[in-house]
């Protein structure tokens, strides 16, 4: 199974949750050549989904371009104590979700 | 154990349990196959500013100075170029990521629900120096922002 997301969630003083995801993943183009000269086919997360309370508060689809181990920040209406869900999804069909209480 | 929760676990590899999951009723199958397939290949896939914007839907998107981008003037390492986007446009409800230059131009977009601001930091790779457009989709229209930033050394890996 993939490495764990770091996640930080921290609840700020007027309502509004900062998310801060760190991912372990590869995020191969498939335009790179390995050391024997053959491409390394493309490996990288194609949607991220964020949730809370049972709704989603982020969808996001990406292409190869974001960095390899991506880094992620975005910020939406939440409280202290509860938790927020990402999960990921690749052009592989691997998946992973992890939480967060959000501090 | 009960016979779901058995299927679920024999399936291991994870586009077959996905699968099973479906299969034992904990995602919908409508959204199973939204939740697999909802990536915009088309969009991703384009190799001009213009192929991009219409795959997305965003025909002559409006300049605006109402979109930020923040980022570094000069980025060291290409492969890991850190950029911000927000707005201030009302009704913010998607927000992307567009690198000029690189072989692929879409980097990253995010659907934004109401009740998450219109924020969005990544990191992204960029192949040479090129301008950075930020596409935002504000009450049903297109706008857009652009920041130029140089690299040092190219990050696609080549």
């Amino acid at each position: 199974m993939a490495d764990p997301m770091k996640i930080r969630a921290k609840a700020e003083a007027n309502g509004v949750v900062d998310v801060k995801v760190l991912f372990s993943h590869e995020m191969e183009t498939g335009q790179r050549k390995d050391a024997s000269g053959k491409l390394v086919p493309a490996h990288f997360i194609q949607n991220v989904t964020a949730s809370y309370q049972g709704r989603t508060v982020l969808n996001a689809q990406w292409g190869p371009a974001v960095s390899k181990n991506p880094f992620l920040n975005f910020r939406f209406k939440g409280n202290k104590g509860d938790k927020v869900q990402i999960t990921w999804l690749d052009n592989k069909g691997d998946t992973r979700t992890d939480e967060a209480v959000i501090g | 154990m009960d016979a779901s929760r058995r299927k679920v676990l024999k399936a291991g590899g994870s586009a077959a349990l996905f699968g099973a999951l479906v299969a034992a009723g904990f995602f919908k199958p409508e959204e199973a196959r939204a939740a697999a397939a909802d990536w915009n290949k088309a969009a991703f896939s384009g190799k001009t500013m213009a192929e991009t914007l219409k795959a997305m839907g965003a025909n002559n998107p409006a300049q605006s100075n109402a979109i930020t981008i923040t980022g570094p003037d000069i980025a060291e390492n290409g492969a890991v170029v850190p950029v911000t986007v927000q707005t201030t446009l009302p009704k913010a409800e998607a927000i992307a990521i567009l690198v000029e230059k690189n072989p692929n131009m879409l980097a990253a977009s995010f659907d934004l629900p109401a009740g998450t601001e219109p924020l969005v930091g990544t990191r992204v790779k960029m192949g040479q120096t090129s301008n950075v457009y930020a596409l935002v989709k504000a009450d049903g229209k297109y706008y857009t922002a652009v920041k130029e930033i140089k690299v040092t050394l190219g990050g696609c890996g080549g």
